[in-house]
């Protein structure tokens, strides 16, 4: 066991698998993965596409459940949770961040911001509060009452970001976050999850099939293949200091 | 998600496809709508029939007489039939006690004394018929020339249009005019006065008197449809002044060969209720008292039934458009569900719920519903009153009195939004359980 899981394992993963049932054939999406993150670790899943890295970041997300297998976050294992309960995981323990931004367009980004909070029945004047300190957070306070459409790729994507930790979730799960912007602002965007990983301790765990970047940011790294853990390195790169 | 939120997020979204939720929310306004007009002609006309029977003074009233009075014509009474004296007078007493019955508007006398009409020293033989104040709301005076009495006990005449033109060629001139009747008082015996020694002091004297009375209206039809006795008068005075007046009675005259004849007994008395159906049960209570009753069968009671009927039909047809508007909703949110496939998983993704999901379909479907409902109730009034219009600007073309044939009673407006907005959950049921029943992971996946 290393350093990190030694202060309680934030992620528990065993054997997990998904298969899909796509027509005649059976699609084994993960099979039989096991995986263990510890508290305020980050965490890079790597593997080509259709490697099975987003599936298993869908059921770590409680998005999506196993077909076998079990996954404790935090350890409540979510195989065992009906979906009423998976949403209440969803709202307070992870924040989720994705490729296309999955901004609501029709909204400012205080109102996207403030979307989780609605969620979790936060009251309403506690809500102003922690969308601007969102937002201030990732250097969007200036930018709240506008839509996405007006923003860059960057902004976005750092609005994704603010609106994934509003409700401080324990849990940062970004699905390709830097897959839809340039290399520069990509870095910008890791930046900023390296560096909410490192202030608010958040366990943060990033898929992307971009291994030079994942190097620099991320501590440890998981190579995915065909659904089965790959051998591969599991510590961190130049710039995964703790 | 609390309800203030769900709603916010609901209106956001309806008014993100604002054409397409207008046109649909259109659809339901115009069910609602005709659903609304078409009550309110079926409300409205029953309201106008049921004006129109209880102005007519006739169904809502017991006509109450004396058993002393018909013995003898009933055969079922036999020989052991009580004698006269021992049957109940109608008296003071018994009056008063139908007076206290439950739900009894009035008890009055029906009065009609034969006169002698002097005016401008011609004179003329007339019945006079006295009248309650609540005569005032029967149709008859609907349409007077003049006014009805100004007060209850107004020494004040309303002619009937037949007997003015007698009296004047010009009927009209004879308002505020005054003319004299002159009739037979009832005067009890005072102290034996006129009777003599060792005689039965009951009895009574006739006395001519005469009354002046101020021409107040002229009426062109019978009160009470020509139906009562005091319909053919040709002379009205209020009840009041005409039980002052102490006129000789028919059943005076029947009374004096009785023991009781100084003991003021009515011919008969009407009793009138609140309301026709109250009828049924008066009457019986005032048949326990020892009385003859007769009051017209409850004619409300199938007017109900009739128009129950035509409601329900009305209702239906008016229901079709609204059952078409339900489809549109369906139509409308399925579509909104395939458009906004992605929002409902990031929704999911940040911690919404199934149910969540579920209430913010099913709030816009009831939104849609409120706001078609109440822009139809709206429609709907406008489109019943619009037809009134129509109608009355058809009846004055015709030289008839205009009617209320539409009505939007408080109860009409609510069931209506109420139906509306059910209508709509209803039509929200599949598609928000289709809304909350989508992958995540499918609508989220990068496309």
């Amino acid at each position: 066991m290393n350093a990190a899981i030694k202060n309680g394992s934030a992620i528990h993963a065993v054997n997990v698998s998904r298969h899909y049932r796509m027509g005649q054939t059976e699609v084994r999406a993960l099979d039989g993965v096991s995986l263990e993150v510890a508290r305020g670790e980050f965490l890079a899943l790597l593997g080509s596409s259709g490697s099975g890295k987003s599936t298993l970041l869908n059921l770590i997300a409680g998005l999506d459940r196993p077909t076998s297998g079990s996954v404790e976050v935090e350890g409540r294992d979510l195989a065992r949770m009906n979906s009423e309960e998976l949403a209440r995981y969803r709202r307070h323990t992870t924040g989720m961040v994705f490729q296309a931004f999955n901004l609501i367009p029709s909204m400012t980004l205080a109102e996207n911001v403030d979307l989780p909070l609605r969620i979790a029945e936060v009251e309403r004047g506690e809500r102003e509060g922690l969308v601007r300190e969102a937002l201030k957070r990732v250097g969007l306070e200036a930018r709240m009452g506008h839509r996405p459409s007006e923003l860059s790729g960057g902004e976005q994507q750092r609005a994704a970001i603010a609106r994934a930790l509003v409700n401080r979730p324990s849990l940062l799960l970004a699905d390709e976050p830097t897959g839809n912007l340039d290399s520069q602002t990509g870095e910008e965007i890791l930046g900023l999850v390296k560096e909410l990983n490192q202030s608010l301790g958040m366990t943060v765990v990033l898929v992307t099939h971009e291994r030079p970047l994942a190097e620099r940011f991320a501590r440890r790294f998981v190579f995915l293949a065909d659904g089965r853990l790959a051998e591969g390195t599991q510590t961190g790169g130049p710039g995964a200091g703790a | 998600m609390k309800a203030p939120d769900l709603l916010e997020l609901a209106t956001r979204n309806l008014r993100e496809s604002i054409l397409r939720n207008s046109l649909t929310t259109m659809g339901i306004a115009v069910g609602v709508a005709s659903l609304v007009a078409m009550l309110s002609l079926g409300i409205g006309l029953q309201e106008m029939a049921g004006r129109r029977l209880s102005r007519s003074g006739l169904f809502d009233t017991i006509f109450v007489t004396s058993r002393q009075d018909f013995r003898g014509f009933d055969r079922d009474e036999g020989r052991d039939a009580p004698k006269p004296e021992e049957l109940r007078a109608l008296d003071q007493s018994a009056r008063e006690e139908m007076a206290k019955l439950a739900n009894v508007v009035e008890v009055f006398p029906e009065i009609r004394l034969m006169t002698e009409v002097r005016y401008e020293g011609k004179t003329n033989f007339a019945f006079v018929a006295a009248l309650p104040p609540s005569a005032r709301e029967i149709e008859a005076f609907e349409e007077m020339k003049g006014k009805f009495f100004s007060s209850e006990k107004a020494e004040e005449a309303v002619l009937s249009d037949e007997f003015a033109k007698e009296l004047s060629k010009k009927p009209e001139a004879l308002l505020g005019q005054e003319l004299v009747v002159r009739y037979a008082e009832r005067q009890p015996l005072a102290g034996g006065n006129g009777a003599e020694e060792g005689e039965d002091p009951a009895g009574f004297s006739v006395v001519r008197r005469e009354q002046k009375l101020r021409i107040v209206g002229i009426i062109e039809r019978e009160p009470y449809g020509g139906l009562r006795t005091v319909s053919r008068g040709r002379v009205f005075i209020p009840t009041a002044l005409a039980e002052g007046l102490n006129v000789l009675q028919f059943s005076d005259l029947r009374g004096a060969t009785r023991d009781q004849s100084d003991r003021k007994t009515y011919t008969s008395l009407v009793v009138r209720l609140a309301n026709p159906s109250q009828v049924l049960a008066a009457q019986e209570a005032i048949k326990k008292m020892g009385f003859r009753t007769f009051s017209i069968l409850d004619a409300t009671r199938n007017m109900r039934r009739f128009f129950a009927i035509l409601d329900l039909f009305l209702g239906i047809f008016g229901s079709l458009a609204l059952a078409v508007a339900s489809i549109g909703i369906v139509n409308t949110l399925v579509m909104a569900i395939l458009e906004r496939r992605r929002e409902i998983g990031i929704l999911k993704a940040l911690g919404a719920s199934d149910a969540d999901v579920k209430r913010l379909f099913f709030v816009e479907a009831g939104v849609m519903g409120a706001v078609g409902g109440a822009a139809g109730v709206a429609l709907g009034w406008a489109l019943g009153r619009a037809i009134n219009w129509g109608t009355n600007a058809y009846l004055a073309r015709q030289e008839l009195p205009p009617e209320q044939i539409w009505s939007v009673p408080w109860w009409l407006v609510a069931a209506a939004l109420a139906f509306s907005v059910v209508v709509s959950l209803v039509s929200g049921l599949y598609p928000a359980a289709r809304a909350a029943r989508l992958d995540p992971v499918q609508a989220l996946r990068y496309e």
